[in-house]
């Protein structure tokens, strides 16, 4: 297989904070060194970009040496954490910036849909908007004009063909905008995480859409998302951006799962409170004794959070539990006043166990919990920390069948014989 | 794994390009996009409106009590209204292309020229109204018998609106190149824009001006709008001077201008995402 597209040491500073009254002179100083032949003084290359901590510099290290290279007719999904660097690599893609250094390469032409409708103007008409939101994704004229029906009729929106789109729903106005970029006849394709928008079967239209294109016509996306499912529904591959740099190239499947045990390193040492005024704080969370367990369908489970009193201000508190999916969908959530019960505390901390089956199919789970006062305002809320995984089988040994549905119960089934 | 040669990529992401790479070609494949933008542009700001296009005729006209060479006044300011007019809206449009547009190109790639083309464009269209009205008036004046009459010079026309608009655009490019990080030259642009059009010859003669202060008629000439406005007057109308010297001036002016402007936005495009 040939290349499509080759990275190579790619690396984009950006300035933090305010271009303020500083400017004027660091240009000066920056246009005088390079008039010496000299490097940039206010570029350190190398730096590492850590946004948790504070660097040496204001500028920062969006990208930093980033290598790799992706083949003809791949789909390739990109995920990492907020700030890993996804955004940038795609605004360098689509050559909306430039990098501050290194290159990349790329055979084919190339569309990029960082976001859909852009360049939609609420005045004109559903019509001139395609056409001017085709060429500026760079169609010419006769082209639009040869898949016009085609657009309109993905996006099922042909009896309003002639209305401004300011009165158009905005549902309308998403699956037209993204029904033109869908038609691009182009041999890279690369999306931003732009399928949030629009109802559930739009989405799986235009997955399938894209999904056509990449086996089809033999067309290369990148495709940038945090829903780890759409990723594995659409990409082979998997690269694994994290602080810049690459930490992962793969298969789709092995990348997520790469990219999930990185969250729960990353979470283990010290947890994230969202929310409270910390007068009692969760210190961690526990599933079966450890913080990243597998068990299986209909085994029992016990979840334990340890807590430590900060401040006496309270003697009765109520404790949470929120259970997340892999992609950050809330599952279930578990709350102490639903069994009619508080926790007393005491000056000394403890901490509260939660015991239950667990119904939840085979996946990877996180863990949250949070304390309440009695009248429901927080004292604490830790983001998601402990992770779990759910096996493929059932706590009997039976192997999980992947049955219909999304929940699994374990009824009493009681047979009623006929008397006679 | 067949490692491609070179010259294989079509599209290549460096740091920095050529200066001088005009990117001109790419432009071209975008035409359509230009046609589209001016359209856009046209049809956004009258669609609702019934009068449609009659608005245009409500702007110019800035009356003031000085010699007009025989021309009837409102004549002679017309002309140079709607040039000015012409060549300020250029260069006021151009001058926040970036920051108007942030939206539109943080999201997608085409060359950033088309951005500033369509801004001259859908000007020309306005200005094109707007010369429909000089026509009509200068029409109703040469029938009620005002001594004017077009001269052979009427047919450098084409050259003086290509002329105004390739400065406007040209100035618009390197203030907006500036402009994405430093603002405030935006203030001055807006500021400073109305002040320079005392400096040529839109309400004054150039005739006046040379013989009543001959001391400051340099700086008039020095104006390359100046030439512009007086070629176009002396075309239409038989008034005011007319050099070849003083075109010249202007063209060479316009064209420097122009091409430092196109080398400074294509510098400032690349990055300005990162500024505005």
């Amino acid at each position: 297989m040939a290349k499509a597209i080759e990275v190579k040491h790619l690396s984009k500073a950006y300035q933090l904070g305010d271009f303020g009254t500083g400017t004027v002179s660091r240009d000066l100083e920056r246009f005088w060194a390079r008039l010496r032949g000299k490097e940039d003084p206010f570029l350190k290359i190398g730096e590492v970009n850590d946004r948790t901590q504070k660097g040496g510099s204001d500028i920062v290290w969006s990208l930093n040496d980033l290598n790799f290279e992706i083949e003809q007719g791949d789909a390739v999904g990109v995920i990492g954490r907020n700030g890993a660097g996804k955004s940038t690599l795609l605004k360098i893609l689509s050559r909306v910036t430039s990098p501050t250094a290194g290159s990349i390469k790329i055979k084919g032409r190339i569309a990029s849909l960082l976001e859909v409708g852009t360049g939609f103007h609420p005045e004109l008409t559903g019509r001139e908007n395609v056409y001017l939101n085709g060429a500026i994704l760079g169609m010419r004229k006769a082209e639009i004009k040869r898949k016009f029906d085609e657009i309109i009729d993905f996006a099922g929106v042909e009896r309003y063909v002639d209305t401004p789109v300011k009165r158009y729903s905005s549902g309308m106005y998403v699956r037209l905008a993204f029904a033109v970029a869908a038609h691009l006849e182009s041999e890279i394709l690369i999306v931003d995480e732009v399928l949030a928008v629009g109802d559930a079967e739009f989405q799986k239209k235009c997955l399938g859409k894209m999904g056509d294109v990449s086996r089809g016509e033999g067309r290369t996306i990148m495709f940038v998302s945090h829903n780890m499912a759409s990723v594995k529904a659409l990409c082979k591959k998997g690269l694994l951006l994290s602080n810049g740099a690459l930490d992962f190239e793969g298969t789709a499947e092995n990348t997520i799962e790469k990219y999930i045990k990185n969250k729960r390193q990353i979470n283990k040492g010290s947890l994230t409170h969202i929310a409270g005024n910390g007068d009692v704080l969760i210190e961690y969370i526990l599933v079966n004794n450890t913080s990243d367990c597998s068990l299986n369908i209909f085994e029992d489970v016990e979840i334990l959070v340890k807590y430590s009193v900060e401040r006496p201000n309270y003697d009765k508190v109520e404790f949470f539990i929120i259970i997340y999916d892999q992609d950050d969908n809330e599952i279930v959530s578990m709350f102490q006043r639903d069994s009619s019960s508080f926790t007393t505390v005491d000056a000394s901390g403890a901490s509260v166990r939660i015991n239950f089956k667990n119904l939840l199919r085979p996946g990877s789970y996180q863990v949250s919990a949070g304390i309440f006062d009695i009248y429901r305002s927080f004292i604490d809320w830790v983001a998601p920390c402990t992770a779990f995984t759910v096996e493929n089988n059932f706590h009997e040994g039976g192997q999980y069948d992947h049955r219909l549905g999304k929940v699994y119960l374990q009824p009493e089934w009681n047979l009623n014989y006929k008397r006679s | 794994m067949n490692n491609l040669p070179d010259e294989d990529w079509d599209i290549e992401i460096t740091p920095k390009n050529n200066l001088f790479d005009l990117r001109l070609k790419d432009t071209w494949h975008y035409r359509d996009l230009l046609l589209l933008l001016v359209r856009r542009d046209f049809v956004s700001f009258y669609k609702q409106t019934i009068l449609g296009p009659v608005w245009f005729f409500i702007q110019p006209t800035n009356l003031a009590k000085i010699s007009t060479d025989n021309v009837p006044a409102p004549l002679f300011y017309l002309a140079g209204t709607i040039i000015w007019n012409y060549f300020s809206e250029c260069l006021t449009k151009t001058s926040t292309v970036f920051k108007d547009n942030s939206a539109m190109l943080g999201k997608v790639y085409f060359p950033r020229l088309i951005m500033p083309l369509s801004i001259v464009f859908s000007n020309l269209i306005r200005f094109a109204v707007q010369f429909v009205l000089f026509i009509i008036l200068l029409f109703f004046y040469y029938f009620k018998g005002a001594p004017i009459h077009p001269t052979i010079y009427i047919a450098l026309f084409p050259l003086l609106i290509i002329l105004i608009a390739a400065l406007g655009l040209g100035l618009g490019m390197m203030v907006s190149a500036v402009t994405t990080k430093y603002r405030d030259l935006a203030f001055v642009v807006t500021f400073g824009v109305p002040l320079l059009m005392y400096t040529t010859t839109v309400i004054y003669p150039l005739s006046t001006a040379v013989a009543k202060y001959p001391a400051y008629s340099w700086l008039i000439k020095f104006n390359p709008v100046t030439a512009i406005i007086e070629t176009f007057r002396f075309g239409f109308m038989d008034n005011g001077m007319f050099s070849w010297g003083l075109l010249g001036y202007s063209v060479a002016v316009t064209i420097i201008i122009l091409l430092l402007g196109i080398v400074v936005f294509n510098k400032v495009e690349k990055t300005f995402v990162d500024t505005v």
